[in-house]
């Protein structure tokens, strides 16, 4: 027989069905009802490492503390670190193509989040855009409270 | 690590259990783990920095995350830290402690911190054991994990009242035990005079097995901390020291008529093995304390036989003696065991854990009196997998 005829090779096909769900955590729930409730988006402070985390955690990665506690108000407004445009549409996607995924690190906080930035050209975006948060309250708990990010008119 | 291929002794250092539930709605995944973490750190004396390489492990599949150890650095303390991620099943737990040991005792690392975890209330274990069998020829045909394979055989062999009254003592000796550890799931306070109740009405599963012969579906995490001799005296008073451990796993779907593989149980062939490389002529004379992976009562009782090499009815006059109860000549899972509580990926583990805290002699109300010099853990998974390990409190072997 060819080695490339598959005429004789049966594939075996079947289908797996993976339910779960996933617990926020204490601190992950707070973060969601801080943004539901009050439309505010909140970190957390390592104050061994001197950083601030968005989102937030409840150990430091760095240095394992426990900073549970430490929320700090951050703005919601930030800068466009990296970004990438999502140009495939598929069933799964939140938007329809072509749309921009931003690395959004807002003010006061040291590390930058993942989101959609709407309201510009995916042809124009670049780093350094200055954008803020647009809210909605259309959404099942999630970072989805957030609807996208939004570039600022200078 | 190769059977006396080790450059060195390793004990173990630091423990931490979190307290097993069904209810950890408060806690994500990382922030489970780093509830034992931070206890076998704190176990330890130790801080994060000192922890030279992480190894993690659970079920494949069953929160539906991929490469958890990954995203789990949050509550590891794995950041910058080399790392491993170990899956065998059932058996992982057992396999993260070889693991562990096998980088220690062979030079790699000197302080390695082993984590076991499972959060079953978010995930499918069904969705997650089925992918398990062969998809071509087993997968179609598979049952699942309950089986009363262990019932239907003592039966046969015992009789159907002393086989079942041999299963509820032991029950309710594992309940008696599991009400005096603050960790176990499930500790109902089971009296004696509910015997017959309990044999006659607890919930059918499967032919003999019923629900209260069942374990339990838990969450929780264990960690523990391994390090190189030199280190683990400066570490700890008291380090536990790992002798000796062996692992037999078996594919009984494909190679069930052939010739090559033992035919014994892998518990028996892995017990036979290792205490005759180790010198140990009668087990039960030996070992002050073991902890078994018991999935089930009949599973328990069965495998008795087969960890003590016994013959007859020996492993049935234990229970029915009630030898195997803290105080008893041999005490099993004084924690109360797997029937009580059962974070899979961490169930193996936990009876390490639970067999050294017994030779440190701090396991607390479950503690067995008397010296305990010489632990023995099981660890059971797939289609009846074994690692066993040895644990000592002295090197003097």
């Amino acid at each position: 027989m060819q080695k490339d005829d598959f005429s004789k090779s049966y594939v075996v096909e079947g289908k797996l069905a993976l339910p779960y769900t996933y617990f926020a955590g204490r601190v992950g729930s707070t973060f969601l009802t801080t943004l539901r409730d009050q439309k505010k988006i909140m970190g957390v402070q390592c104050n061994q490492c001197e950083k601030i985390f968005v989102p937030p955690r409840q150990t430091c990665e760095r240095c394992l503390s426990d900073i549970r506690d430490n929320w700090v108000p951050i703005e919601n407004s930030g800068e466009v670190v990296n970004f990438t445009v999502v140009r495939e549409q598929d069933k799964h996607l939140p938007r329809k193509t072509p749309y921009i995924l931003g690395l959004i690190k807002l003010d006061g906080a040291d590390t930058p989040m993942v989101h959609i930035i709407d309201g510009i050209d995916p042809e124009k975006i670049t780093e350094g855009v200055r954008v803020r948060a647009v809210y909605t309250n259309e959404s099942d708990p999630s970072i989805l409270y957030i609807d996208h990010f939004e570039p600022i008119s200078s | 690590m190769g059977y006396k291929k080790r450059k060195r002794h390793v004990g173990i250092v630091g423990i931490g259990e979190t307290k097993f539930s069904s209810h950890r709605e408060d806690v994500n995944q990382p922030e489970m783990i780093h509830e034992a973490v931070r206890q076998a750190l704190d176990d330890a004396g130790l801080q994060i920095d000192d922890i030279d390489c992480v190894v993690h492990g659970n079920m494949e599949l069953f929160e539906m995350v991929h490469q958890p150890d990954m995203w789990h650095t949050l509550g590891s303390g794995a950041y910058g830290k080399s790392s491993f991620r170990l899956t065998t099943g059932g058996t992982t737990g057992g396999t993260l402690v070889c693991g562990a040991d096998n980088l220690v005792a062979s030079g790699m690392y000197d302080v390695v911190l082993a984590i076991g975890f499972e959060k079953l209330q978010e995930g499918h274990t069904t969705g997650g054991i089925t992918n398990m069998a062969d998809p071509l020829w087993a997968r179609k045909l598979q049952s699942g994990a309950l089986t009363a394979q262990a019932a239907v055989k003592l039966i046969a062999e015992f009789g159907e009242e002393r086989a079942r009254r041999a299963a509820m003592t032991y029950r309710i000796i594992m309940d008696k035990h599991a009400c005096k550890n603050p960790n176990a799931h499930r500790a109902f306070h089971l009296e004696w005079d509910q015997m017959e109740d309990l044999m006659a009405h607890s919930p059918p599963l499967i032919g003999d097995l019923r629900l209260i012969h069942m374990c339990s579906q838990s969450d929780g995490a264990c960690a523990i901390i391994f390090a190189a001799e030199k280190k683990a005296r400066e570490i700890s008073e008291a380090p536990v020291w790992i002798r000796d451990h062996i692992t037999v796993h078996r594919e009984e779907t494909l190679n069930l008529a052939n010739n090559y593989y033992p035919i014994d149980t892998t518990h028996r062939f892995a017990a036979e093995t290792l205490y005759e490389r180790n010198g140990i002529e009668n087990p039960l004379e030996y070992f002050d304390v073991f902890e078994m992976y018991d999935p089930s009562a009949w599973w328990g009782v069965d495998w008795l036989r087969d960890f003590f090499l016994l013959e007859g009815d020996e492993h049935i006059k234990m229970v029915e003696n009630r030898e195997i109860m803290i105080g008893g000549k041999m005490p099993i899972n004084p924690s109360g065991g797997v029937i009580a509580t059962n974070p899979i990926g961490a169930t193996a583990m936990v009876r390490v854990a639970e067999a050294a805290k017994q030779i440190r002699g701090d396991a607390g109300d479950h503690q067995v009196p008397g010296s305990v010099e010489h632990g023995l853990a099981s660890s059971f998974g797939g289609t009846m997998w074994t690692v066993l390990t040895m644990l000592e409190k002295e090197t003097n072997w």
